[in-house]
């Protein structure tokens, strides 16, 4: 479209830092680095101790801002792919508390973690994950996962013997292993994060085919003292479920665990005010040179035919945009995260007249990260993977409590 | 003039109005018609307007209001900006008792884009009821219009003893506890 190119994509006057030049497409903050110095910013984790640095440079990739060209309105004929879950799960108080403090900080964004070994958390990434927020489990220990394995499998085979048949025709073995993840953690105190992996295996020829894996699961918690200081003994707090697989396995496996260590399996959605945080958080963070662009998938309500928008923003001046909207590093305050978003519907409604803050964000795709509103993650990046857990851990705390 | 205000025109006899504001139009009809249901035993009108200020060339067929209530929409954060731009168009008079806030959409909170932190403060700040329903229920609605209803004929003095100011600090009184 002619009339977005030659608009510089700079915010309105509300941002205080941000400068209007229309001549250069470019967004500036005032604060403009000097080309090759890059100002170090100090982060702090939550339990006290840094955990590491973040960087906050300036873009001075010369790319073409790529938010004018990439803003697109997206008519679909259906809704979003995948969108048929039920959600469940009230999400007050505490996760408004502890996200959207006023004036007092909220959590940081995701600080690289150098103990996570990426190799052997690579299987985690690029899968989309659906959330379940778990109570916490009584007398489970994570000595036994060998007999666990064997009493789910059990389980399973009778649940196919019942008729409860998940796949019909070829007839297949399953095996169920349970392994732990010690790195994914956020400090000694949470436990470790434990996996659950179906395999198959074709009952035909079990000597000649190979081990498929059907569905795999895993409970985690990083950060989860808020949770786990308040449990008596004999609790285990792993308040975080993701699942990837037929959604047929994660009723059988979440039943027996249900049975077995009498928790219980909600789905855990995100609200909208959620997304926006997310979305503030992880533009904020340091990403290398080709990452994808940070993109919000709107559903417009109301409407005889159902209208999702989508709002691409280069990933670079969405990120300066956020640097001059946060004032203190390693604060996040719901001012912040609010002001950065008007920023970008304002924009939005400058081109397009379209009221964006009217209609519900349903999904976040950062190149760190994306989440969906029903519930659904992928993580991208093995870096911030225990701060991007560490954000679900507190949306699926406050869903329990 | 472009502000609303209270006391400027002389009241009419055994008759009340209410003004809804709100930027979801069949939501505002749809709790203007349960209003209309209701037993009373006095006249009402209802005006409705998606935000302030009200038009000014209808200013002189206008009746004297006695009741505001901003509708805002927990699910989209425009109904809140929108409000808060309307906000500025109220005389600072009506906000003793004849203002209230009706936070709708409460129902679904996995939908909800508005912090309800920042809906408790803009009662606090306007010192004015906040009365959270969730208006696409039926049940609710008519409950909400009964209290409106009530709201009313307090807020335009037809209940001899209590005015709107007493009946407001009553309400947000006994919200504190």
């Amino acid at each position: 479209m002619s009339r977005r190119r030659g608009e510089a994509s700079t915010p309105r006057k509300r941002n205080k830092k941000g400068q209007e030049k229309a001549s250069t497409r470019r967004f500036r903050p005032r604060q403009t680095w000097p080309p090759g110095a890059v100002p170090r910013r100090r982060g702090g984790s939550r339990e006290g101790d840094s955990n590491g640095a973040w960087r906050a440079a300036a873009p001075r990739s010369g790319s073409v801002m790529e938010s004018e060209a990439a803003a697109r309105t997206l008519p679909s004929a259906g809704r979003l792919s995948g969108a048929a879950r039920r959600s469940r799960g009230p999400l007050f108080g505490r996760a408004h508390g502890r996200f959207g403090q006023g004036s007092a900080g909220g959590p940081l964004p995701p600080c690289s973690q150098e103990n996570a070994d990426p190799q052997k958390t690579a299987f985690l990434l690029r899968k989309q994950w659906t959330l379940y927020s778990v109570t916490p489990l009584y007398r489970f220990s994570s000595a036994n996962l060998k007999e666990y394995a064997r009493l789910l499998g059990a389980f399973i085979a009778a649940e196919k013997q019942k008729g409860l048949a998940v796949e019909v025709g070829v007839d297949l073995d399953i095996k169920v292993t349970f392994s732990s993840l010690p790195d994914l953690r956020g400090s000694d105190q949470d436990q470790a994060a434990m996996l659950v992996q179906l395999s198959s295996r074709s009952s035909v020829s079990p000597k000649n085919s190979e081990e498929k894996l059907m569905w795999s699961g895993w409970f985690c918690c990083v950060s989860g003292d808020d949770l786990s200081e308040n449990v008596p003994e004999d609790f285990t707090c792993l308040p975080l479920f993701l699942a990837n697989g037929a959604e047929s396995y994660v009723a059988i496996v979440g039943s027996w665990f249900q049975k077995t260590f009498d928790c219980r399996f909600c789905r855990l959605a995100i609200s909208p005010l959620n997304l926006t945080w997310m979305a503030a958080m992880w533009t904020g963070c340091k990403v290398e040179k080709n990452a994808s662009a940070t993109e919000l998938v709107f559903s417009v309500p109301c409407l005889p035919q159902p209208l999702d928008i989508s709002y691409a923003i280069h990933p670079e001046d969405a990120k300066a945009l956020w640097d001059t909207v946060q004032k203190t590093p390693g604060e996040i305050t719901q001012e912040e995260v609010d002001l950065f978003m008007d920023c970008l519907y304002s924009h939005f409604h400058r081109h397009f007249k379209i009221h964006l803050s009217a209609t519900k964000l349903v999904k976040v795709s950062t190149a760190i990260a994306s989440a969906h509103c029903d519930g659904i993650i992928k993580f991208l990046q093995s870096k911030y993977l225990i701060g991007v857990l560490m954000l679900l851990t507190e949306l699926a705390i406050s869903q329990i409590q | 003039m472009a502000v609303v205000r209270p006391f400027d025109k002389l009241p009419a006899l055994n008759s009340a109005t209410v003004l809804l504001v709100g930027s979801d139009e069949s939501l505002q009809q749809k709790l203007a018609e349960a209003i209309l249901k209701e037993k009373k035993s006095f006249k009402i009108s209802i005006h409705l307007a998606t935000s302030l200020p009200l038009p000014s060339e209808r200013d002189h067929l206008r009746p004297r209001i006695d009741l505001i209530a901003f509708m805002i929409d927990i699910k989209s954060k425009y109904s809140l900006k929108n409000v808060e731009a309307s906000l500025a168009h109220v005389d600072a008079s009506f906000f003793l008792g004849k203002v209230c806030f009706l936070v709708t959409g409460v129902g679904r909170v996995n939908y909800c884009s508005v912090q309800t932190n920042a809906v408790w403060k803009l009662g606090e700040v306007y010192c004015s009821p906040v009365l959270y329903c969730e208006l696409e229920l039926e049940g609710i609605r008519v409950a909400t219009a009964q209290r409106l209803l009530r709201m009313l004929q307090i807020c335009s003095g037809q209940i001899p003893g209590i005015s709107a100011l007493s009946f407001g600090s009553l309400i947000r009184n006994s919200a504190d506890e």
